[in-house]
């Protein structure tokens, strides 16, 4: 992690998610500190993406709170809401780009809509934006015409236009190969270091959490919360829950147990 | 009103140095996107008073930087290259430098891989739209073929209709229809009988508004209504639903596990019109009928039992059931032109909005288009 001051700028006390009467998780609670990238990881099924849409504002929490910038994200003061939302960006696991519009017209919008920037100086922060995720030159592109992983380099670029102090990624490698996962990941760690940027990175690609992540946040879905924090490669090696350890090791949860022919344990 | 993203901290520029020789910027505070565009007034402001031989740019002072910030620290850089002065930083922090780093100068140089679409003169937009309207034309005809085909083998096999669909649609397009078509035709038969009584009675013929709104009801009024109601609500629902359907790339899925699309989707939609809109047909007329009861008995003093009689004298079994069978074309027409349009949706949602407008568009014009081939054919057989 770059920043060794530890300032907290995402925080989450207590939070519960809840849809009717099916609990996601409970009473999870941790921070995210400036400057690092925090990975939310876990099984399919645990509520990662859940998570997601609490920390962004997209879901009402059943009961806690999450603090950006000390300021309330279900804040009812309209003003107070916009502009925490103009602090950080999102990528969705899609890219979301607006089909409708050029990648240029994508990237754009935010800063026609909250500044007084003219046009252009507008096409050369886009120009620039585009540069930052190796897309020059394809600001008239639609988003049918580039490909998936340019469509998550430019839902990047767009989540960015706002120069936002937080970035939040869904799944930002599904759905890519391995090669452009990797380019992926690699643009996130440079604009990291480069810029200083705070990432909540929500993924369950193992390559991706070490490549990437400071800290880890890891969920269960029978836990109904966190059932680890810390460094990935120290909780590889050094976690007693073997919820853990499978699931950094790729091991399914039923071959923790498994008898072989002569009955022995096969751990 | 543009929103500022946050309370505008400054930054301020300090010049040292003589006038076309020497000339040391030194720039402090925060540099950021929110006070971009201020910073480069301020910047050209200050290049035209000092016309500099050489200038440095002393970063000490600078306590935030974004990259928007960085961004007109290295256009500051480029454009005193193009001037032909000498240029330099100085006391650049890391972090300025990394951020400064991450920019790509040669991506805010280079051209688009696409140029932007220039606008092109009225001769070429009516060749471009010409093409359109063929292509489109050609599609209309091969779906028409291919919907027949699957129509006449649904006729031979009954057993390979998905008849579940066919009742779920029957439900949506018809059961669910009732409300709307019963008020909209009740109001008509009303309107039309308020109107005609109007003039009818200054001639003592208030008998014949029970003729007139029986032959408008079921030669043209009903059967023409009640099309155009299904068309906006089911023509377009077709259209909505196969068009979604073909952007997450369910079409291809069927495609590729040995379906017809058409025997699929299209079939189930198109019967289920085919066999629900006579029946609203039939239901509108006899609640535009009933309209022109209500204004018959309480505006017009005739009786029930007089009205009915003279309603019954107006109607032909010819009108009627040549009625019944030009429903059943508009139905087919409507939801074959709704899944046809779905079928044809490339791209995102706004293609889905653009083929369930088209949908309900061509669907109308093509009623009217077949309803006038209707009243001239049928013109020459009775």
């Amino acid at each position: 992690m770059p920043s060794s001051d530890k300032i907290p700028v995402i925080e989450v006390a207590g939070l519960t998610a809840r849809f009717g009467d099916n609990i996601v998780f409970e009473n999870v609670t941790f921070q995210v500190f400036k400057g690092e990238i925090l990975v939310v990881l876990g099984g399919s099924g645990c509520g990662k993406s859940t998570l997601l849409k609490h920390l962004i504002g997209l879901y009402q929490p059943y009961r806690g709170r999450v603090l950006i910038h000390g300021v309330d994200i279900n804040t009812d003061d309209d003003a107070q809401l916009r502009k925490l939302r103009t602090g950080f960006g999102v990528l969705f696991q899609s890219g979301a780009l607006f089909g409708s519009m050029s990648l240029a017209e994508n990237l754009a919008l935010p800063l026609q809509e909250y500044t007084d920037l003219s046009a252009d100086i507008i096409e050369l922060i886009v120009k620039m934006k585009l540069g930052l995720v190796n897309l020059a030159g394809y600001e008239n592109h639609l988003p049918e015409e580039i490909s998936g992983g340019m469509k998550k380099r430019a839902g990047l670029a767009r989540a960015m236009a706002l120069d936002p102090t937080i970035l939040f990624f869904d799944e930002p490698s599904a759905g890519l190969d391995p090669i452009t996962s990797v380019e992926l990941d690699n643009l996130i760690k440079s604009l990291n270091a480069g810029m200083g940027t705070t990432m909540v990175v929500v993924t369950h690609e193992l390559e991706s959490i070490f490549n990437i992540a400071h800290r880890v946040v890891m969920l269960e879905k029978s836990a109904r919360g966190i059932i680890a924090m810390g460094d990935p490669r120290d909780l590889q090696q050094h976690s007693r829950d073997p919820r853990v350890t499978n699931f950094f090791n790729r091991l399914p949860p039923e071959a923790k147990e498994t008898r072989t022919g002569n009955g022995q344990k096969n751990l | 009103m543009k929103e500022a993203l946050e309370p505008i901290e400054d930054f301020s520029l300090n010049l040292a140095g003589e006038k076309g020789k020497e000339v040391i910027l030194a720039i402090s505070g925060r540099l950021a996107l929110e006070n971009l565009h201020r910073f480069r007034s301020e910047l050209k402001k200050r290049w035209t008073e000092m016309y500099p031989a050489k200038l440095t740019v002393d970063l000490a002072g600078v306590d935030y930087l974004d990259s928007a910030g960085a961004l007109a620290l290295v256009q500051m850089e480029s454009e005193a290259q193009a001037r032909a002065v000498s240029f330099s930083f100085s006391n650049v922090h890391e972090e300025a430098q990394r951020i400064m780093g991450l920019i790509d100068r040669e991506a805010l140089t280079q051209p688009p891989l696409i140029p932007e679409k220039r606008s092109i003169s009225l001769l070429e937009q009516v060749g471009e739209a010409s093409q359109r309207i063929f292509a489109d034309l050609v599609q209309m005809l091969t779906f028409l073929g291919e919907l027949l085909t699957a129509l006449f083998s649904a006729l031979w096999h009954p057993r390979s209709v998905r008849w579940g669909d066919v009742l779920f649609y029957m439900k949506r397009a018809g059961v669910d229809g009732l409300p709307i078509v019963g008020l909209i035709a009740l109001l008509l038969g009303l309107i039309i009988a308020f109107m005609s009584s109007l003039q009818l009675k200054q001639f003592g013929a208030n008998i014949y508004v029970a003729s007139l709104l029986a032959v408008a009801m079921v030669e043209e009024l009903g059967p023409i209504m009640t099309a155009i109601l299904v068309a906006g609500r089911s023509g377009s629902a077709f259209a909505a639903e196969i068009g979604t359907m073909k952007i997450n790339e369910e079409v291809d899925a069927l495609i590729t596990m040995g379906f017809d699309p058409v025997r699929f989707l299209a079939v189930p939609k198109v019967l289920a019109a085919m066999i629900v809109v006579p029946v609203l047909t039939i239901y509108a007329i006899f609640s535009g009928l009933l309209g022109g009861l209500i204004i018959g008995v309480l505006g017009l003093d005739l009786t029930v039992y007089s009205y009915v009689q003279e309603t019954k004298r107006s109607i032909e079994l010819f009108s009627l059931v040549s009625s019944l069978i030009k429903s059943v074309v508009f139905a087919m027409l409507l939801a074959g032109i709704g899944c046809q349009r779905g079928f044809q949706v490339q791209g995102g949602a706004e293609a889905v909005g653009a083929a369930t407008t088209s949908a309900v568009v061509a669907g109308i014009f093509l009623i009217i288009v077949t309803d006038s081939a209707f009243a001239l054919a049928l013109h020459y057989i009775r």
